[in-house]
């Protein structure tokens, strides 16, 4: 090679050389617009995605309020649930591992195939549930032997626990799982956690949101398997608030036994004054524990269609035709009519209007009677002449100002309003005009008239505390100036009724309980200063035909139970210095006399024994007197 | 400029002593400034920790460092000599890898020496630079015009690239073609060959892609993963996606030494190897990238300088080959983590951990010094002759 040639192929090398630095030099300006978009145009976005990679935000479910009754003894609260958990990663032999505890605590063939699935289905690090409700000594044994457990732990979690069960299950209702169709309707983070659980009924339901409380949060850094490395910060929850209701669980717990002694019913006390209710069962109930956990659709076909009606509260859904208690109702409406007290109606068993006969309970009739006689013996006769008089709208008028015919406002969902008819109802539902035969139906109660335990409660209550428009209540007013009220005069507007016409009706009533021969003598309270004063009722649930009369009635106990007469009593306590008011309701029980009023007596009996409208809810040894 | 003219004289008689007086020291320097970046970005991905990376790599830097310093002594003259020999021995062994080689990574790449393991496709691309070097040394301009006397070249370098692909690892063989495709440039190849070649081989690229069983299924994801990596950001996307928001979260300024919590979080895969630019520039942000690209290219810029001011040809082609090799190293290595090419498993060079990477780029670097200590020495056509 000559000098030229190898100088021509140095200047072709370092032209080119040059061309190809050049071209690099291209490419690494290229690298660093790349890396300008990348960390300085889109830093912030990469910024936010790095974060999220790296922060975990877990919720912190807070615990749920507890519902307490008036003295301060739980009714709903939360109680540990000591759970068994497995790390896989942490054991060296997880078969081995788990038959050591199933040594210590027995498992079944299910909790193991699906301690298994879980095993399968998380990763190696994550906590699954080996054994939930784990009694003291199980966790007291297992605690022992841990070293010999590894990858097995003991945590806590919370479940609600009703301490009295079906006893205040109408009441408080039940927490269960979300649905889908809460999903949708309420945004609250807390919904998407599992095994959260949501006041599905009662006040579990009426006052899900304070009882809920607020979700704490903690901010977790977890590397890119979801392993936790720290916590970056905490943000504790504010637990749900606590709810003291009016109830006092020992006449609550009396009253629902009590009542068992029947197939079903519903027994309301309340204070006169202040609308405390102070019981409110029905019975046959349900275990709330049973929803807690999901009920099997055999269960719930079972509950669902049981003719006892477990699932309605019927203390407040259940509608009855008030029967003969309605009398309370026609007389003040009668007395307001401008009808004399003293005013005497002959009853010979039967009236007649038209062709039609309206029969007396008595087929013998029971002559001649003035209105506190009628109400004593409760005549039908009289009732009827009275309706006859006065007709239906100023009765329906009486009624609805002692608060039947619309839902007495109580903080208990599924109320219902019961029906007062008048002629503008009839009409406007049936389009017919109103004959004066069912005016006479009606004004003893029986008809289209139908009316809940609660609303008989309450218009009982309104007459004995002097006619003041007592509204019931669950929820206790929790600050000082309602404290007061609790011992003061009833803070209700006064509903305008003539003093004296009240005082008519309760002398009837207290002739009812208290005096020979009247219909509730054999129920009535001996003790002295805790005499009671009421007013029976056998509400007909099926129509007597002409030819069964002739035959003669056949009586309750040949009938099958859903024929049967409704048993109903209400009344107030004690007679003279009224505090208590109270109706019960046995379905189908027969006769108010013989029925409901027993109960209402031994309800009424403990209710002033405990004397709870009385007793400093506040005060020290409240709680010691509990049962 | 380091790079001094110096007076004339016999470079065949050079001492040992005077050679290595004569070795670029500020290259050394610059080179060590790297390495120790690299220290520190192992340090951090293993959470503030020596072990298990920063140490070996340290130790494996030391030996490079001599490596380097005791090829930098060798004569070009002895380079020429072993240039074709050194090919067919790495010829061979990429032959023996491709049939019974050790599998990782689910490659077969590596032949297991007890010591060290041997990847014979790094050993090849300073085989293929040498042995280029040594046939185009003596080609005057116009027999580089003459087709037939490129068949030979060509041939050198497809052969080795097709068993490098058939392992198969894609990003060497394409460091192999375009080191070669560097060389040939420079040796000045005439432009419209590169035109039809490129013609031909977009032509062939649309074919391949098309032809089914030519490309395996995952070098096929890779290349649909680059155009859309977020699509499948869990799977094949996952490690380009995670790549972009460490280097983004990192900004302008970086996170700080210890900080990066994508690579520390484990979200960042190979974020010791191939991904390390990442971790490195999550921590230091565009600033060190830049910094660190800048000193590349400035190892790049002296290997470069160096082959110009080498009188023989050789010389030239060699350090000009290494210096294209180093530059295709970090230029994919980088814009593959960036999201601008393919995922294709190629390290960073001097700061990825890894034994083999490491010792062949040292000896790169050991080779470009010989050049330029050997700078004024003039070569005949062969090896032999003067």
């Amino acid at each position: 090679m000559n000098k030229q040639q190898s100088q021509t192929l140095q200047r072709v090398f370092s032209r080119r050389v040059a061309l190809l630095g050049a071209g690099q030099l291209a490419l690494v300006s290229t690298l660093i617009g790349r890396m300008y978009y990348l960390q300085v145009v889109e830093a912030d976005k990469y910024r936010m995605l790095s974060d999220e990679n790296r922060i975990s935000r877990r919720l912190l479910p807070p615990s749920r309020g507890l519902i307490l009754d008036r003295f301060g003894v739980p009714l709903a609260s939360n109680f540990p649930n000591y759970r068994a958990m497995l790390v896989a990663e942490q054991t060296t032999d997880l078969e081995q591992t788990l038959e050591d505890f199933s040594r210590l605590v027995p498992m079944t063939e299910r909790e193991r195939t699906k301690l298994m699935r879980e095993r399968a289905r998380n990763r190696a690090f994550m906590p699954i549930t080996v054994k939930e409700d784990l009694t003291w000594e199980q966790v007291a044994q297992v605690e022992l032997n841990l070293p010999d457990l590894p990858g097995i732990s003991i945590d806590v979690d919370q479940k609600r626990y009703y301490p009295f069960g079906g006893i205040t299950s109408h009441i408080l209702g039940y927490v269960a799982s979300v649905s889908e169709n809460d999903l949708t309707q309420d945004a609250d983070p807390l919904l998407q956690l599992p095994g959260f659980r949501i006041g599905r009924n009662g006040l579990e339901k009426q006052y899900d949101m304070p009882l809920r409380g607020k979700a704490g949060e903690s901010q977790l850094e977890v590397n890119s398997v979801g392993r936790v490395i720290r916590e970056l910060a905490r943000q504790e929850g504010v637990p749900g608030a606590d709810l003291v209701t009016t109830l006092d669980i020992g006449l609550q717990q009396f009253a629902h036994q009590r009542l068992a002694s029947e197939e079903a019913g519903a027994a309301v006390v309340m204070d006169i004054f202040n609308g405390d209710v102070l019981a409110l069962a029905s019975t046959p109930s349900y275990d709330p524990a049973a929803f807690y956990r999901g009920l099997t659709s055999n269960e719930w076909q079972e509950l669902s269609s049981d003719m006892y009606g477990p699932l309605t509260n019927k203390a407040t859904a259940g509608q009855y035709p008030p029967g003969s208690t309605f009398k309370i109702v026609t007389a003040l409406a009668a007395l307001k009519a401008g009808i004399s007290p003293q005013a005497t109606v002959f009853c010979s068993g039967v009236t007649t209007l038209g062709n039609a006969r309206f029969h007396c309970w008595r087929k013998e009739g029971h002559g001649t009677q003035a209105m506190t006689d009628a109400l004593k013996n409760s005549c039908d006769c009289y009732f009827y002449e009275m309706g006859r008089r006065i007709g239906i709208d100023a009765i329906a008028d009486m009624a609805r100002t002692f608060g039947l015919g619309l839902s007495e406002g109580l903080d208990l969902p599924g109320e219902k309003n019961g029906l007062i008819p008048d002629r503008a109802w009839k009409k406007a539902t049936m389009g017919e005009s109103w004959h004066q035969g069912e005016t006479l139906v009606n004004a003893i109660g029986q008809g289209f008239v139908q009316a809940t335990p609660l609303q008989l409660c309450v218009m009982v209550s309104r007459l004995a505390n002097g006619g003041y428009g007592v509204k019931p209540h669950l929820m206790r007013p929790v600050s000082e100036s309602d404290q007061a009220k609790v011992e003061g005069p009833s803070p209700y507007p006064s509903l305008g009724i003539d003093s004296d016409f009240l005082q008519i009706v309760r002398t009837g009533m207290d002739r009812v309980s208290n005096e020979e021969r009247g219909t509730a003598f054999h129920s009535r309270i001996t003790i002295p200063g805790m005499e009671l004063a009421g007013k029976t009722g056998s509400a007909q649930v099926r129509r007597i035909s002409m030819a069964e009369r002739s035959r003669g009635v056949r009586k309750n106990e040949d009938l099958p139970w859903n024929q049967r007469d409704h048993a109903l009593f209400v009344c107030f306590a004690p007679v003279h210095a009224p505090r208590y008011g109270c109706c019960v309701v046995v379905e189908h029980g027969g006769g108010g006399s013989a029925v409901a009023a027993p109960i209402a007596r031994d309800i009424m009996i403990e209710c002033q024994r405990r004397d709870p409208a009385r007793r400093n809810p506040n005060a020290e040894g409240g709680r010691n007197e509990m049962p | 400029m380091v790079l001094q003219l110096h007076v004339t004289r016999d470079q065949r008689k050079m001492t040992i002593g005077t050679k290595l007086r004569e070795v670029s020291w500020s290259m050394v320097i610059l080179i060590c400034m790297v390495a120790s970046i690299g220290f520190a970005v192992l340090y951090s991905a293993a959470h503030g920790s020596a072990d298990p990376w920063m140490d070996r790599q340290m130790a494996r830097f030391g030996v490079g460092l001599v490596l380097m310093l005791c090829v930098a002594m060798v004569d070009l003259r002895q380079l020429m000599k072993i240039a074709y020999p050194l090919y067919a021995i790495s010829f061979v062994l990429l032959i023996y890898v491709d049939v019974a080689g050790h599998t990782g990574m689910g490659a077969t790449r590596w032949i297991d020496l007890k010591f060290i393991q041997l990847q014979p496709s790094e050993v090849m691309k300073i085989a293929l630079v040498l042995s280029l070097a040594r046939y185009f040394h003596g080609k005057t301009y116009e027999d580089i015009g003459r087709p037939h006397y490129l068949i030979i070249p060509i041939l050198m370098a497809l052969l080795p690239t097709g068993l490098v692909l058939k392992q198969p690892d894609l990003g060497t063989a394409c460091m192999l073609m375009m080191v070669a495709g560097a060389m040939f440039f420079a040796a000045g190849v005439r432009w419209w060959k590169f035109a039809l070649v490129i013609a031909v081989a977009v032509a062939g690229g649309y074919y391949a892609w098309h032809a089914p069983n030519l490309l395996h299924d995952y070098q096929r994801n890779r290349i649909l993963t680059f155009l859309d990596p977020e699509a499948d950001a869990l799977g094949t996307g996952y490690h380009i996606t995670q790549s972009k928001i460490a280097l983004g979260s990192g900004g302008l300024f970086g996170k700080g030494f210890m900080q990066g919590s994508q690579s520390h979080l484990d979200f960042l895969p190979e974020h010791q190897t191939d991904f390390i630019f990442t971790t490195f520039a999550e921590e230091f942000g565009m600033v060190g990238g830049v910094v660190l690209l800048g000193l590349y290219s400035l190892l790049v810029l002296y290997g470069v300088v160096i082959a110009l001011r080498s009188r023989s040809h050789f010389g030239r082609l060699v350090a000009f080959g290494l210096a294209a090799n180093l530059f295709l190293y970090f230029f994919i290595n980088t814009a593959m983590v960036m999201g601008l090419i393919p995922v294709v498993g190629v390290p960073l060079p001097l700061i990825s951990y890894g034994g083999t990477a490491m010792i062949t780029v040292m000896v790169g670097f050991g080779l470009i010094m010989s050049v330029y200590i050997h700078r004024d020495m003039r070569l005949g056509r062969r090896s032999d002759e003067e």
